[in-house]
């Protein structure tokens, strides 16, 4: 890089440093560690995931996030522990960030019965319900309805609980999305509804799939705020989430936040990347979530390099260690395999 | 024939409409969690008028009116649902289910097994249903076979005032996901039934007249069409059994196995297209039981043709079974394998 350009690449990083010092002192040292430590285990969680599957260990399929990791932790940092998450197929960091044992999410990734799911759902289908991780759901934009009538529930419990939303940005050309941003918005619902917008439905572009310039507008039809942010600035996510949900909390009803990300990997394992170049898969490498906010702890005086790394190997050892130990737990048994099927 | 009202008071007569009404009442009295959800259910008093004058008693909030949605209400549903509520969401027309599916079916029915067995969703569907209105094609459908072929959902289709009243009862004290069937041409139907708050419980079916020569199955508005059927065939010397499954799914076999057993001749009738119906269930149950040895003749079904409902009042009349089909098919049916 010419000398040049990288004092106008220093000056951006130090202007940035300087917009989030004040942010980077209320959160404190444990906060912004967690937030990396949650980062770096879903990637590693990812990593890991994607080499089981390449080893032909994994029997089903699996979506990954990787590139995408700052919008869940960033959004779920702004929650308290006992609010809410409904989330969807590519919701691994969602379940990390809301305090799944990765342990028992990796045996639900192998199928085994220890798992979050009994084995019954898969990576899909990750739910934690005691943990406030009310599932992940398979079906696009499915997640939203369903989340209303949650909201709808906190309203009438009285309760002071808050509930974010997931979603991907092909979720909000569903009908569902609509009724959804419309009927919680006329009854005020405790909620914050999420676009995690990598910018693709499996292969169809945001740009080829509307006609607008930010998912974030579409707010404005159902009277609700809306705010589009840069969704690999995992501070960004933060801010943006946490006036949301003070809003929600207040009574003031939700709000619609579109995190701006994208993912490195392809829709799922069948995918050939045919739609998208190689440049601007690179271009979104270099933007990498976790690099830039381990950029902004080390220059903003909150983490040493070592200490940095040491966040991240630790989160390392953790998925390694889950992997290991999922692999030797039991199989469930197809005996009374409709037992679940109907409550008592 | 089962008259009992449910309770131990004494019954009085009151419409199958009453009945629903008196049975979301008294459990929204009992259960503070109970509350109903959907289009123009509360000063309106529902499209029917089975909500009429509740908004007065429980307010808004419990007796929620929604947007023309029925995507967002199903997901309301099940989403209040999955937080320990106990919703009662009204559809319009059982025909608009097909906007809340995905929830029904995807959200509303799975998400117990494939969490694990973690989670529970006891909601209600109520979902008037049925032809006979002249509403045609859109406003006139029995869709209970798409939800009895889909595993975690119930699906309960009461024939009678006082069976309408203890099965919603039921319903809502279920912890799963219930389609609850109501045909429009029923509301206006009086029974006996009590006061008392009672339920009837699902999976039971009831024999709403006894006979020796031949069982007919029917469910909904098909079991008071049956009975009528049954009184004619009775002055020729016929007599006819009417079972009622009441709850479609899961189905109390024993007690349509047990009438099947006794008589060896079985007439299955709806209202619902033929094809794919859930008669052909009920027929391949009966077929794989013990009953079967006892069959003197083919089991027959009787069922909606397989076209949509149509408009002009004798086109409607003919695409679904009328007493007059009933009394043909089971006269023919009683002589068969003679």
């Amino acid at each position: 890089m010419a000398t040049a350009e990288r004092a106008k690449a220093e000056d951006r990083v130090s202007i940035l440093i300087d917009e989030k010092r004040d942010l980077l002192a209320e959160l404190g040292y444990e906060k912004l560690a967690w937030m990396l430590q949650k980062m770096c285990e879903t990637r590693h969680f990812e990593e890991k995931a994607e080499e089981l599957y390449i080893r032909g260990l994994v029997h089903g399929t699996m979506h990954l996030s990787i590139g995408m990791e700052a919008s869940p932790v960033g959004s779920i940092a702004a929650l308290g522990p006992e609010d809410l998450i409904i989330h969807h197929h590519r919701g691994h960091g969602h379940s990390i960030a809301k305090g799944a044992d990765i342990t028992i999410m990796m045996a639900e990734f192998l199928g085994k019965e220890p798992g979050y799911c009994r084995g019954r759902g898969g990576s899909m289908h990750i739910a934690d319900l005691p943990g406030g991780n009310l599932g992940a759901t398979g079906v696009v934009a499915s997640g939203i309805p369903t989340a209303v009538g949650i909201g709808l529930a906190l309203q009438m419990q009285r309760s002071d609980q808050v509930l974010l939303s997931f979603f991907g940005d092909g979720a909000t050309n569903l009908g569902e999305f609509h009724e959804s941003l419309n009927m919680a918005s006329i009854w005020d619902l405790p909620m914050v509804f999420i676009c995690d917008n990598n910018q693709y439905g499996m292969s169809m572009a945001v740009q080829r799939a509307m006609n607008i310039e930010q998912i974030s507008t579409r707010a404005i039809s159902y009277g609700i705020p809306g705010k589009s942010v840069d969704g690999n600035d995992v501070l960004a996510v933060y801010q943006a989430v946490r006036a949301a949900v003070e809003r929600a909390r207040r009574g003031d009803g939700p709000s619609l936040v579109d995190n701006i990300t994208y993912r490195w990997r392809g829709h799922s394992k069948s995918d050939r990347n045919l739609y998208r170049t190689q440049t601007e898969i690179d271009n979104w490498r270099a933007r990498c979530p976790i690099l830039r906010f381990k950029e902004v702890l080390l220059r903003g005086g909150v983490m040493s390099e070592d200490e940095v790394e040491a966040i991240d190997l630790a989160a390392k050892a953790t998925i390694d260690r889950a992997a290991e130990e999922a692999a030797t737990m039991p199989e469930p048994s197809p005996e009374n395999l409709e037992d679940e099927v109907y409550a008592p | 024939m089962s008259d009992n009202g449910g309770g131990t008071s004494a019954p009085r007569e009151i419409s199958y409409l009453e009945a629903v009404r008196e049975a979301l009442i008294q459990e929204m009295r009992r259960d503070p969690t109970v509350f109903i959800l959907g289009e123009d259910v509360g000063v309106y008093g529902g499209a029917f008028g089975v909500t009429r004058g509740m908004l007065e008693e429980f307010g808004p909030e419990r007796i929620r009116d929604t947007p023309i949605s029925e995507a967002a209400i199903a997901g309301a549903a099940t989403g209040a649902a999955l937080m320990g509520m106990r919703p009662v969401m009204e559809i319009m027309f059982m025909d608009f289910l097909t906007i809340s599916m995905n929830q029904l079916v995807n959200q509303a029915a799975k998400m117990r097994f494939m969490f694990g067995g973690k989670a529970s969703i006891p909601l209600v569907c109520r979902a008037p249903a049925g032809s006979g209105t002249g509403a045609a094609a859109q406003h006139s459908q029995s869709l209970e076979a798409w939800f009895v072929h889909t595993p975690g959902i119930k699906v309960v289709a009461p024939s009678t005032p006082a069976d309408v009243k203890g099965l919603l009862v039921a319903s809502i004290r279920d912890n799963n996901p219930v389609i609850f069937m109501e045909h429009k041409l029923l509301y206006r139907m009086k029974g006996p039934v009590s006061e008392d708050l009672y339920t009837t419980p699902l999976a039971k079916a009831d024999v709403k007249r006894k006979g020796r020569d031949l069982t007919i199955i029917a469910y909904s508005i098909m079991v008071p069409r049956a009975l009528e059927a049954a009184e004619q065939l009775s002055t020729e010397g016929l007599e006819v059994e009417v079972v009622d499954p009441r709850t479609l799914n899961p189905l109390d076999t024993e007690t349509i196995v047990r009438s099947v057993s006794k008589t060896g001749r079985v007439l299955i009738v709806h209202e619902a297209p033929v094809t794919g119906g859930v008669g052909a269930e009920l027929a391949a149950v009966i077929a794989d039981s013990e009953a079967f040895d006892y069959l003197d003749a083919p089991i027959r079904r009787l069922a909606g043709r397989n076209v949509p409902i149509p408009y002009n009042r004798t086109l409607e009349a003919a695409a679904v079974p009328q007493v007059g089909d009933i009394v043909a098919a089971a006269r023919a049916l009683a002589l068969e394998g003679n």
